[in-house]
């Protein structure tokens, strides 16, 4: 396959950036597509020049590192997937590929494609845990049954990634549907009851004051999201919040 | 100096209790006077830097990623185990124990694996504590599965995202003591020395990953939870950043490494598609509960199915071996990983492989889905059902349990493997060596720990599945807060470590020198290019399959290659602000002198254990023929190799590893 690269090329977060082109030859179907950019970098070192810095790590989807707003849509065209298992057979022999990083305030641009999610870690920070000691004298896991479509529903929130693709998709930049998945996983399950007020009051203060906008109601997020988080934790932190305020 | 693994005396069953009660103890108000650096935020590091914090020592984590949450461990699919005999099938600490050391061939410590399984239940006791959701049963108690090489189950899970959801699960507790400003994380940061002050671990020289600038902290104590070193292979089932270098650093500054050959060979990952793969993905162990792994009988059928001119289901029954299930009837496609991976890889070898490249074997699903076809059909009361309503019913059972799976390898290879058996291969998934390590973690440097898969107790040659979410957690949650402490009882009255000393001058130079050097050579190849190298050597003479000639082979070229690398390797750029290729550079660099120890070590044994196989010591007779051969006479012992220089020269020390309560046999699957 031949193509014609779009790439925004920035050197650091201080400077400003600009789209390059790259035009590239030989890509298999097979490879995905950061193997696809592993082959412009290599080509791109041999010459001499710097090779375009993107994060990545597990290539299996699960980390959370990859990123990239490939032709406007995080992680690609594909659904339910991230940017590693994006294949190349997605896209046709002289097609244009425009790749861009993450566009939000509360991401900023390290370098090239690299972008800071470090405000999700802050989140997360701020309440996302249960206040308890890793000593082991815990009760038994076995005293407490859960009901099992309470822990399926609070795993499907918990199998967020962190990857900040919601907050890529969101016209607004919103924060939401991530914020949302850890407080629904505490939020379903018994353990996460005694906390549950004072948690999703801290990490939405926290959410806004990283900058992040307000939810659309659009729905992009559940769409782009890789693992398919639902709209229904947003609901559910919403009413969380909403009981907590109440609460006082 | 003779190695002491400071095992406590005492009936096994005791003798971790004993310890506890023995070792001394930091009163709460000097924690607060003592600082632990913890490089690496897995499961090991990120648990041990929760519990620490958590005590009240001052805590600071390092890893390269850009958030704790996302290091390796994160992929683990199965499970992980625990003695907690939910299921009354007769599991106990003892048969983990039993079960761990006779999977790992014999050749770990009695003691290490005991208090693993001894610490196993409180893991699950605790992390279901913390808010982690493990699959449940309607009545909402914890559903169990089983796994390869053990008679019951015992395997907790998280669908097929247990990693994820544990490293989460210790992601969250670190950020409890984030924000109470217990541990301050150093997110995209990469340690690059170890910095001793007369001889003890009093911190580390680090690459601020983003700025590019060196930093240099101090601390009391060093616990290194890097992981394994499976990407010296290049391409391994590892996170494209995973790597020695912290681990490698400290074997430099007089840690020693040990059994650097044991490296666990995975056998069901999606084959290579060609020389732009830049990584492996697994496909879990469980799929080999229902999936059948055969190849071609004859070669005509192989060389044609190569050639795309046959398919595999156009194959007939009689024209299939089943070749598990034929040379390993009582186990059949249930064998252990390294027994499944050299199978595999004899086949390939004689010319029945499949794939483009030969290098592949099929896993079918097809007997599965006419099972539970028919079954399904029988309780659903469904009479003389259609052969295209079994296929419905079968596939639809097959989803529900293997679904995630069967996406994730129609994604990669673009074939529905519902309806074509899939292709597999083995691939380098595990790294049992790793830093020398006490009872206590310590390794052969005072204050410097190594926890994980980065040290190499536990799992002796050969890990069983669930075992390495096990280990890690427990290294970090329940051993490491205990025997810490006891060592630092010493310095309650140190006081805060300078960074203004000789030391850090010295390991800081070091550092800066040897990234001028690297940026220096400005030469004609990429960092991949060599890595890629070192990876074909590693793969073709110190894989599956090790012999003599080819070990001294190996050595020889890892040898040249590194002189070349460090004569001609290319990095644009230069070393002030984010710089990838010259991470990777550093990375590759003592890939290339580990790659030579682990050769050495492996041409050393001249014996069959686990997963290092040497086709010198195998069955020569008898029910056994061909299947290889153990040698507990002159090989039953832990090799740690002392850094003198170049990895040729590393010298050897022998820890006698001693079977108190357990009979070594001859693993047997026939």
């Amino acid at each position: 396959m031949k193509l014609l690269l779009k790439i925004w090329r920035q050197k650091n977060a201080s400077n400003k950036g600009q789209m390059v082109d790259y035009p590239i030859d030989g890509i298999e179907e097979d490879m995905s597509f950061l193997e696809m950019l592993d082959v412009l970098n290599e080509g791109l070192i041999n010459k001499g020049e710097e090779p375009v810095v993107f994060d990545h790590d597990c290539r299996e989807g699960i980390c959370g590192m990859c990123s990239l707003q490939i032709n406007g849509e995080p992680h690609g065209p594909d659904r339910k997937v991230t940017t590693c298992q994006l294949h190349m057979r997605m896209f046709k022999d002289g097609d244009t590929i425009t790749i861009e990083p993450f566009r939000a305030n509360a991401f900023p641009v390290v370098k090239d494609l690299m972008v800071d999610r470090s405000a999700f870690d802050r989140i997360q920070h701020a309440g996302g845990y249960i206040s308890v000691n890793t000593s082991g004298n815990t009760i038994d896991a076995n005293a407490t049954p859960i009901n099992k479509g309470d822990a399926d529903n609070a795993f499907n929130a918990a199998a967020c990634i962190g990857c900040g693709a919601c907050v890529a998709a969101c016209k607004n930049a919103s924060a939401m549907l991530f914020t949302s998945a850890k407080v629904s996983q505490y939020a379903l399950l018994p353990q996460g009851q005694v906390e549950a007020a004072e948690r999703v009051q801290a990490m939405v203060a926290q959410m806004d004051s990283e900058g992040f906008g307000n939810c659309t109601n659009t729905g992009a997020c559940e769409i782009e999201c890789p693992k398919g988080i639902s709209l229904e934790n947003i609901a559910r932190m919403n009413r969380e919040y909403l009981s907590a305020s109440i609460k006082g | 100096m003779a190695l002491d693994s400071k095992i406590p005396k005492g009936p096994l069953a005791d003798k971790w209790t004993n310890h506890k009660n023995k070792i001394n103890l930091v009163n709460p108000a000097n924690k607060r006077n003592i600082d632990i650096i913890i490089v690496g935020t897995g499961l090991a590091g990120g648990s041990a830097a929760a519990s620490l914090a958590e005590l009240g020592y001052n805590v600071k984590t390092f890893c390269y990623q850009d958030s704790p949450r996302r290091a390796h461990s994160i992929a683990a699919q199965g499970g992980i185990n625990a003695a907690k005999n939910y299921q009354g099938d007769g599991d106990s600490n003892y048969r983990l124990f039993y079960d761990t050391v006779k999977g790992g061939d014999y050749r770990s410590r009695e003691a290490n694996v005991y208090r693993l399984a001894e610490v196993s239940g409180n893991i699950i006791d605790q992390c279901v504590a913390q808010g982690v959701p493990f699959a449940r049963e309607y009545g909402g108690l914890l559903d169990n599965r089983s796994f390869g090489g053990v008679l019951v189950s015992r395997t907790f899970y998280a669908k097929g995202q247990t990693g994820q959801q544990l490293l989460l699960g210790a992601y969250s507790a670190m950020n409890r003591q984030i924000n109470r400003g217990k541990i301050q994380a150093f997110n995209r940061h990469e340690m690059l020395d170890l910095v001793k002050v007369n001889g003890k671990a009093r911190g580390i020289i680090a690459r601020n990953l983003v700025t590019g600038e060196i930093e240099r902290h101090s601390a009391h104590a060093v616990v290194l939870a890097t992981g394994g070193y499976g990407n010296v292979f290049y391409l391994s089932t590892n996170a494209m950043g995973s790597n020695v270098m912290a681990a490698w650093r400290a074997h430099r500054r007089g840690a020693h490494f040990a059994n650097p050959c044991y490296t666990q060979i995975h056998p069901t990952c999606i084959p290579v598609s060609g020389d732009h793969q830049s990584k492996l993905t697994l496909m879990s162990e469980s799929l080999r509960n229902d999936g059948r792994i055969w190849v071609p009988k004859k070669k005509e059928d192989a060389i044609a199915i190569r050639e795309g001119k046959l398919k595999p289901t156009q194959l007939a029954e009689e024209d299939r071996d089943y070749y598990l299930e034929r040379r390993y009837p009582a186990f059949g496609n249930l064998v252990p990983r390294d027994v499944a991976s050299r199978a595999a890889k004899e086949r390939c070898d004689a010319g029945f492989g499949v794939n483009k490249t030969g290098e592949a074997v099929y896993l079918d699903f097809a007997a599965a889905i006419q099972r539970y076809g028919k079954e399904k059909a029988l309780t659903s009361g469904i009479e003389n059902p259609s052969a295209e309503k079994i296929l419905e019913l079968g596939e639809a059972i097959i989803e529900a349990k293997y679904g995630n799976l069967f996406q994730m390898y129609e994604k990669i290879v673009d074939e529905n493997p519902y309806k074509t058996p899939m292709m597999i291969y083995p691939a380098v998934h595990y790294t049992m060596g790793g830093l020398w390590v006490d009872y206590n973690l310590q390794t052969t440097i005072p204050g410097c720990y190594a926890a994980g898969e980065a040290n190499f107790s536990d799992h002796g040659a050969n890990r069983l599945g669930a075992s390495a979410l096990m280990q890690g957690l427990a290294d970090g949650y329940f051993v490491l807060p205990y025997t810490i402490g006891d060592y630092l009882s010493d310095d309650i009255r140190t006081g805060k470590i300078s960074t203004e000393t000789p030391e850090f001058d010295e390991a800081e130079k070091h550092v800066k020198d040897r990234i001028q050097k690297l940026m220096s050579a400005k030469g004609e190849h990429s960092v991949d290019y060599y890595h890629k190298r070192l990876g074909k050597i590693m793969w073709n003479k110190c894989g599956m399959s090790r012999n003599a000639k080819g070990l001294q082979e190996a050595i020889d070229e890892i040898s040249a290659l590194r002189k070349d690398f460090w004569e001609n390797v290319n990095i644009p750029g230069d070393s002030a602000g984010m710089n990838t290729e010259l991470e990777k550079a550093g990375r590759v660099a003592d890939f290339l002198e580990l790659g030579e120890l682990f050769a050495k070590d492996a041409l050393n044994r001249n014996e069959s254990c686990g997963g290092h196989f040497r086709e010198e010591s195998v069955e020569q007779s008898g029910e056994q023929k061909g299947e290889a051969l153990r040698d507990d006479e002159n090989f039953k012992y832990v090799s740690a190799w002392e850094y003198k220089g170049e990895p040729k020269d590393a010298e050897l020390h022998k820890e006698e590893l001693t079977y108190e309560n357990i009979e070594l046999k001859t693993r047997s699957y026939k």
